[in-house]
């Protein structure tokens, strides 16, 4: 079985963002596979342990975003495609969805796996986009995977409850918080990583004619929050009465 | 501009996230039509927040791959400049389906948008909530989805005519063969106005219920940190942050925890942040509207004592 996994390269979720001349700052960041794009990973490492697979990650990213892929092949990835997107901005989901979908028609893929949203742009459009663009089932929020004979069945987190999909393979499934706790990648595993080609790919040569269906006016600080209060007292019981008199009386919350 | 605004209903009403889209819709001028799949009973309700025409799709099944497409088609044959969607679980379910079969992106989870001549203005939070920015929609059409509780619902007044659409009976490729409810009688984080999260301070499994009691007390939503749902102390979709979901309620109350930045991502957007911490120096004490330092078992009892006094 063929399973691909699409990764995306973020910054560390520990990193604090600096916004300079409506741009992000991009140096001092240290760049890390996306979580739910890593759970994805795990998961598609697993079937493989299990079943055997040929696990491939593809990440669309500028030139220089290959450490992701590094990663993912001492985590376990066979393979690692890397689509160069000369203008990549996080927000274009639309020429990210069409390149992917140019690489995976031109292979045998069986399933493919993703976070169910990046930890940089929270958009979670990608998967969808592919799945609904190559015409296959999509399963979001998964939370346990089960592949059997050419099909899937996932138990998902769902509005106001958990629903199991079922769905025939080729099929798009997102990873939620959950399904797995993704492992850490062995020294080992680290060292060989370093030596693993990685086959990369023109944007350009995907998508001819591609044009962004955004424009990104500018980026900006997050939106400070007004200075807040310490509610003093003798004790915990007058803090608590003073506290629900300001959320009361100030706030107007309650 | 014409606006199309998916709605979903939920126990015979609209949501509450589709009221507010229907309302940001109507008051950016646009002439504002609304599509509702379900059972129909909510349908007309759209009309009160300004929906002229409402496409209503009754269906008993949730197929987000039927809807795409019935939305899809609607769009490109009503001519409309604009999709919007809830940023709910539905509005990420569906919403760049949708984006995919219109050849554009989602201008997702807006908590500002404003109409520039035929396009779509919007500002954003991206890193969750550690930046935020300013996005122009192009081409014909703007999907766009809105984030909860950052904008007021208003009434207005729209004909209300409804007209039945009806499925293309293609069979899902995906599909939902078994529900199971989440049994709960307290509201669901995505449409909470309150929220009660607790975090590692609560020592252990069992005083999750300190959380839960003050919560109830409220009629709010509980969260839990990432510490303790990794603990097992709370389920996994009630965890707020970075790799867990984002509120903005009127009200957060944060108990027993300091503030990992990937905590205050998914958080520090609400309007009124209370946090009590035994630690001064806690990092959630630089984003609270109000802080108590203390220890949270003997500030919680007192503190549910006084709310039971004041709201029954």
């Amino acid at each position: 079985m063929n399973i691909f996994v699409l990764i995306k390269q973020v910054p560390d979720t520990e990193a604090r963002i600096r916004v300079s001349g409506g741009s992000i700052v991009q140096d001092g960041i240290k760049w890390i596979i996306s979580p739910y794009d890593e759970i994805a990973l795990e998961e598609a490492i697993r079937i493989k342990q299990k079943s055997g697979a040929t696990v491939t990650v593809v990440s669309v990213g500028p030139a220089d975003a290959t450490s992701a892929i590094r990663t993912a092949y001492a985590m376990g990835a066979d393979k690692g495609i890397h689509v160069v997107h000369p203008e990549y901005t996080m927000l274009d989901s639309q020429s990210i969805a069409r390149a992917l979908e140019a690489v995976v028609r031109a292979e045998d893929v069986q399933l493919i796996l993703a976070g169910r949203q990046g930890s940089d742009s929270d958009n979670g459009q990608v998967p969808l986009m592919l799945a609904t663009r190559l015409g296959i089932g999509l399963i979001p929020f998964a939370v346990e995977v089960t592949v059997s004979d050419g099909s899937v069945r996932v138990l998902s987190e769902a509005e106001g409850g958990r629903a199991v999909y079922q769905a025939a393979l080729p099929a798009v499934i997102t990873a939620n918080a959950g399904l797995n706790e993704p492992r850490y990648p062995n020294l080992k595993g680290i060292m060989d990583a370093k030596k693993k080609a990685i086959d990369t790919r023109n944007l350009l040569e995907l998508v001819p004619g591609w044009e962004s269906m955004v424009e990104i006016v500018a980026y900006g600080d997050a939106d400070a929050r007004p200075k807040g209060k310490i509610i003093e007292g003798e004790t915990a019981a007058d803090k608590a009465r003073a506290l629900v008199q300001a959320l009361h009386e100030d706030a107007k919350v309650i | 501009m014409r606006i199309l605004v998916i709605a979903q209903e939920k126990d015979g009403a609209l949501r509450k996230s589709s009221r507010e889209a229907v309302t940001v819709a109507k008051k950016l001028g646009a002439q504002t039509d609304a599509f509702v799949a379900g059972t129909g009973n909510a349908a007309q309700e759209a009309s009160a927040y300004g929906a002229d025409t409402i496409y209503l799709f009754k269906t008993s099944e949730y197929d987000a791959e039927m809807q795409s497409r019935l939305i899809a088609a609607k769009a490109k044959e009503g001519g409309y400049q604009a999709v919007f969607f809830a940023h709910d679980w539905y509005g990420r379910d569906i919403s760049a389906r949708v984006a995919a079969l219109l050849d554009t992106v989602v201008l997702s989870d807006a908590t500002q948008i404003s109409v520039d001549g035929d396009r779509v203005a919007i500002t954003r939070p991206v890193y969750s909530g550690k930046a935020k920015v300013q996005l122009k929609s192009k081409g014909p059409v703007a999907v766009v989805s809105l984030r909860s509780n950052s904008f007021t619902i208003e009434e207005s007044t729209g004909k209300g005519e409804i007209v039945e659409i009806s499925g293309d009976g293609i069979e899902p490729m995906a599909k939902i063969v078994e529900f199971t409810p989440v049994v709960t009688k307290r509201v669901s984080l995505a449409d909470a106005d309150r929220v009660v999260t607790g975090g590692r301070g609560i020592k252990e499994a069992a005083n999750y219920k300190l959380i839960e009691d003050l919560a109830d007390i409220l009629g709010a939503a509980t969260g839990a940190t990432r510490a303790v749902v990794d603990a097992g102390w709370a389920d996994h979709a009630l965890q707020v942050g970075q790799t867990g979901q984002t509120v903005a309620p009127n009200l957060y109350m944060a108990i027993g925890l300091s503030g990992a930045i990937q905590h205050l991502a998914g958080m520090s957007s609400s309007k009124i942040i209370v946090a009590v911490n035994k630690d001064p120096e806690a990092p959630i004490f630089g984003v609270a509207t109000y802080g108590i330092v203390g220890d949270l078992f003997e500030v919680v009892p007192p503190l549910s004592d006084e709310l039971k006094k004041l709201l029954g």
